[in-house]
């Protein structure tokens, strides 16, 4: 069973930009790229947990503000020859507006990537 | 479609490499087939002396597995040589009957050894060296002979004699010339290398011609007779007596040749679908027998090959050093010099240290270096780039490290250091795991081991280490960075092309640049996004297109991102005053938004630091101060002291000098972050002898100081003008500044601007044309005055989003899976 939540129109995320989310006490950062698809990771870059959504955007990756590192936006795994992952949260666009599943996921899998512990966040909706 | 037919004869180095770059470029646009004569795949041809020596193997050696090829489709045909081409029906036939058509076609059949007509050379264990058989036919003699004679003195022939008396034979090089290499070395070094490998028990017959190689009843070599009729026993004999590029497939098809297969800058032959590269070409009349110069072939031949159609080959400067472990021997340029050159001599004989550089026109044209070549990359690089040397002559010999240029801290140099040791001081690389990835992964480029290892990737003051590290593991052949560096893999251009065509082609925003250079990638990278904008910007302001996602956070945020993703707040200070009233918002905006850490910065100001990001809007509007712009490649502070006001020592008033410079420069973006500081009188309390800018106040008016540095690595401001006034002061630094601006490359401080274009440009310019001073400080002008403060503006409402986080809103659905 998978909860989806409405959490933006696809207006709001700058193109090549990201905005983040705050999800039961995980923040995720939330892509949009330059064709307007969009990705949702978790805003902890592996490396020393930078904050993703603040990088710059290119293609299908980001990279971190903090010390550069290069996360895929699609399998939230760090570009060799770092090593490490983010979480991924599946998102959609459906009418112009953005929807983030909000259940829980397992991380990307990658040859020696840590697991980042997953959000267990519900939303309860009304 | 079916793909067009690309087939490569040669699968030497020059061929492996040129099919790395274009499947780089175009993966799919080729159906690809390679000939290779060789049984063995794509192996690193330099690295056959240190397999030769015994300190590797061949399987160690290998560059591209068959795997590799397989990966990436690749027809591969070895031990199979191409014996036939004919180019009306484009198509190339292997001695073993093997045939392919193609649309275009790569020559990179390389060289071979030059043969001696001498009697005998047919004889059995007569051979040469160049190939990985060579090197197994000599490993070979060695286990079972005791005598063996090289004939050649030069780079190939010594590695050979060094590698077989490492295997334990008694070794005679028999040189024709007065001594050893003499197209890389002058008399002296080769003394000094002479001596060295004689107290390694190499024998050494100078000035001596070789009349015939002697057989024994077996038909195996037993003895080499000179011309003087002295007789060498040897039953191993090696000729190294030169290469010739192998030419007579193309010369079969009527290919044009003239000593090598002719081609153009842009590695095309005198027939348009074949090109060439490697050592078998001839280009602006030079034929290349080492490998860096084949890379950049392999680069620009690639590139045409993926239809990009940019970058030519405008030849290279040959280097050479010597791999015979615990020999340090370099060589590069016109070492001989000549007419109108000058020498530097340094010779300590009993040390075994020679060096000798070669100077012409204030430009580094040669070096020869011995025993202590650590520093060979650097002159390298000074003669491939053409520095003006002039500046740095009086510390050139003593090298790099002599500048505090030597690499991380300007730390021990390369070769001394141990493996555990740490190249990179921002991502943690020690010595050890750069050699070991050079060697295990064939890297060749600093490109290279930045992507593999990560050193030098970050601040890149380590970069001349690595680069030290790759010239001495590599083999001396390593490819230095290319002369012209592209802006970043996303492109070939370098900032200068990059610079120059959003000039002339009158562009305007990242996108069209990025459309009209050809970038590789779709939105380029993290590297040349904020250095296009930069550039679009500078050069047209106030009509270009600003793009905020192309700037780095801190430009975005317009506050500094700190290790915990909270932003630091630096309000402007004008020449470092403030007030009381200031002073009493900024206590309020301390305890209101409970801003854990207030401290006091170098450059005089006061920096709020642990902002959470959403509160950063608020507080700009509480503390009702300009940006401080501590966060961007922009005018930071101007630094002052008391001066003449207070001060009993002030000869003029430099805290207003400073405020009229900071008003003045305020908002102005660079290429990098600019510091200017001045102070009241020559005791310098501003320590404006580390700033971008220095003014120091003297009697009679200013002195003005540029290019200083006080970070990565500590440079003193040199003189550049003394004025007397003001306005005269505002309009030289900022006429300076401008220039800066329009010719700087991005992320380049004014110290490296000033050492790239030379002070005497950056005088001519400012200094001693007037009209032209003037219209960069008016041109300077124009582009600050249509630049917001960016707090003021985002107080107001502008670019909200960057401050607002998302909500989850209550619609939300679920679904069964």
């Amino acid at each position: 069973m998978s909860e989806w939540s409405r959490i933006c129109a696809i207006s709001d995320i700058p193109a090549l930009g990201a905005r983040v989310v705050e999800v039961a006490g995980t923040t995720i950062a939330v892509f949009r790229t330059a064709d307007n698809r969009v990705f949702a990771l978790r805003d902890r870059c592996p490396h020393k947990g930078g904050p993703l959504s603040q990088g710059i955007v290119h293609g299908e990756q980001v990279t971190c503000p903090l010390h550069g590192w290069v996360i895929g936006l699609r399998d939230g795994a760090a570009e060799a020859p770092d090593e490490g992952c983010t979480g991924r949260y599946p998102v959609r666009i459906v009418d112009g507006d953005v929807w983030l599943e909000v259940t829980p996921r397992p991380a990307a899998r990658t040859a020696k990537g840590r697991e980042e512990p997953q959000a267990r966040s519900v939303v309860s909706g009304g | 479609m079916q793909k067009q037919r690309l087939v490569v004869v040669g699968n030497g180095m020059a061929g492996g490499r040129t099919l790395e770059e274009l499947l780089k470029y175009a993966p799919d646009l080729y159906d690809i087939t390679v000939f290779g004569a060789e049984p063995l795949p794509n192996y690193n041809r330099i690295l056959l002396s240190p397999v030769l020596s015994g300190e590797q193997t061949l399987p160690e050696i290998i560059l591209n597995d068959l795997i590799w090829y397989e990966r990436h489709g690749i027809r591969l045909h070895l031990d199979s040589k191409v014996v036939k081409l004919d180019r009306t029906a484009r198509r190339v036939v292997s001695e073993d009957g093997t045939a392919a058509h193609y649309d275009r076609l790569l020559l990179a059949t390389g060289s071979r050894p030059v043969i001696l007509p001498l009697p005998g050379k047919e004889l059995e264990g007569v051979i040469t060296y160049r190939d990985a058989q060579d090197t197994r036919s000599m490993i070979e003699a060695a286990a079972r002979f005791s005598d063996a004679v090289v004939i050649g003195g030069g780079l190939l022939g010594l590695e050979a004699a060094n590698g077989l008396r490492a295997r334990g034979m008694r070794v005679t090089v028999v040189h024709l010339m007065p001594w050893l290499m003499e197209r890389q070395l002058d008399r002296a070094a080769a003394l000094l290398l002479k001596e060295s490998l004689e107290a390694r028990g190499i024998g050494f017959v100078l000035e001596a011609k070789t009349q015939a190689v002697l057989g024994d009843a077996a038909g195996r070599v037993c003895a080499v007779e000179l011309a003087d009729g002295r007789r060498l026993p040897a039953q191993l004999v090696v000729m190294a007596v030169g290469i010739r590029p192998n030419t007579e497939l193309a010369e079969s098809a009527r290919l044009h040749c003239d000593r090598g297969i002719v081609v153009n800058d842009t590695m095309q032959t005198f027939d348009p679908r074949i090109y060439a590269v490697g050592e078998c070409v001839s280009h602006r009349g030079v034929a290349y027998g080492l490998v860096a110069p084949l890379f950049e072939m392999a680069k620009v031949a690639a590139n045409h090959l993926a239809q990009y159609g940019i970058g030519r080959y405008c030849g290279s400067v040959p280097s050479a050093r010597l791999k015979v472990t615990g020999i340090d021997l370099f060589s590069a340029g016109d070492f001989q010099g000549g007419r109108g050159a000058e020498e530097i001599v340094l010779s300590d004989p009993a040390a075994g240290v020679y060096k000798k550089l070669v100077i012409r026109d204030d430009k580094l044209i040669g070096s020869v270096m011995y025993g202590d070549a650590a520093d060979g990359a650097w002159y390298f690089k000074l003669l491939r780039e053409g520095t003006n040397v002039a500046p740095l002559r009086p510390q050139l010999m003593y090298g790099d490290r002599n500048l505090g240029n030597g690499g991380y801290q300007g730390r021990e140099r390369a070769a001394a250091m141990t493996d555990a040791m740490e190249v990179c001081g921002c991502n943690g690389v020690a010595k050890g795991t750069i050699v070991k990835a050079i060697k295990e992964q064939g890297l060749f480029t600093l490109e290279e081991v930045r992507k593999r290892t990560k050193a030098s990737s970050s601040c890149g003051s380590c970069t001349g280490l690595v680069e030290q590290l790759l010239a001495i593991t590599a083999g001396g052949d390593y490819s230095p960075a290319p002369r012209a560096k592209p802006l970043c893999p996303c492109t070939e251009h370098t900032h200068e092309e990059v610079r120059r065509t959003i000039r002339e082609q009158h562009l305007l925003s990242v996108d069209a640049a990025m459309k009209m250079m050809a970038w590789r990638t779709v939105n380029g990278c993290a590297r040349c996004r904020p250095a296009l904008n930069y550039y679009v910007l500078s050069t047209w302001p106030r009509e270009a297109q600003d793009d905020p996602q192309s700037r780095f956070i801190n430009e975005r945020a317009h506050a500094n991102i700190q290790k915990n993703g909270t932003y630091s707040v630096v309000p402007r200070m004008w020449g470092g005053s403030t007030s009381a009233a200031e002073l009493r918002r900024i206590a309020d905006v301390v305890d209101k938004y409970r801003i854990p850490t207030v401290k006091i910065t170098g450059g005089q100001r006061i920096d709020l630091l642990g902002v959470r990001k959403e509160d950063l809007p608020a507080v700009w509007r509480d503390l009702d101060m300009p940006s401080g712009h501590a966060y961007a490649k922009a005018l930071r502070t101007v630094k002052t002291c008391v001066g003449s006001e207070w001060c009993r020592f002030g000869v003029q008033d430099s805290t207003r000098m400073g405020i009229e410079l900071e008003q003045a420069l305020w908002r102005m973006y660079a290429p990098h972050k600019v510091k200017l500081a001045v102070s009241g009188c020559p005791r310098n309390c501003a320590e404006a002898g580390i700033k971008d800018v220095g003014v120091i106040a003297v009697d009679s008016g200013w002195e003005i100081h540029v290019a200083g540095n006080g970070g990565t690595k500590t440079e003193v401001a040199q003189f550049f003008a003394k004025v007397e006034t003001r306005e005269e002061v505002l309009e030289y630094a900022g006429a300076f500044l401008q220039l800066y601006r329009e010719e700087g490359y991005y992320l380049e401080r004014t110290v490296h601007f000033v050492a790239r274009v030379g002070l005497d440009y950056c005088k001519a310019r400012v200094v001693s044309d007037r009209a032209q001073r003037k219209a960069l400080y008016e041109r300077l002008q124009f582009a600050i005055s249509g630049e917001p403060d960016p707090w003021k503006e985002r107080v107001a409402g502008v670019a909200r989003h960057e401050f607002e986080s998302l909500r989850v809103t209550s619609e939300s659905e679920v679904t069964r899976q």
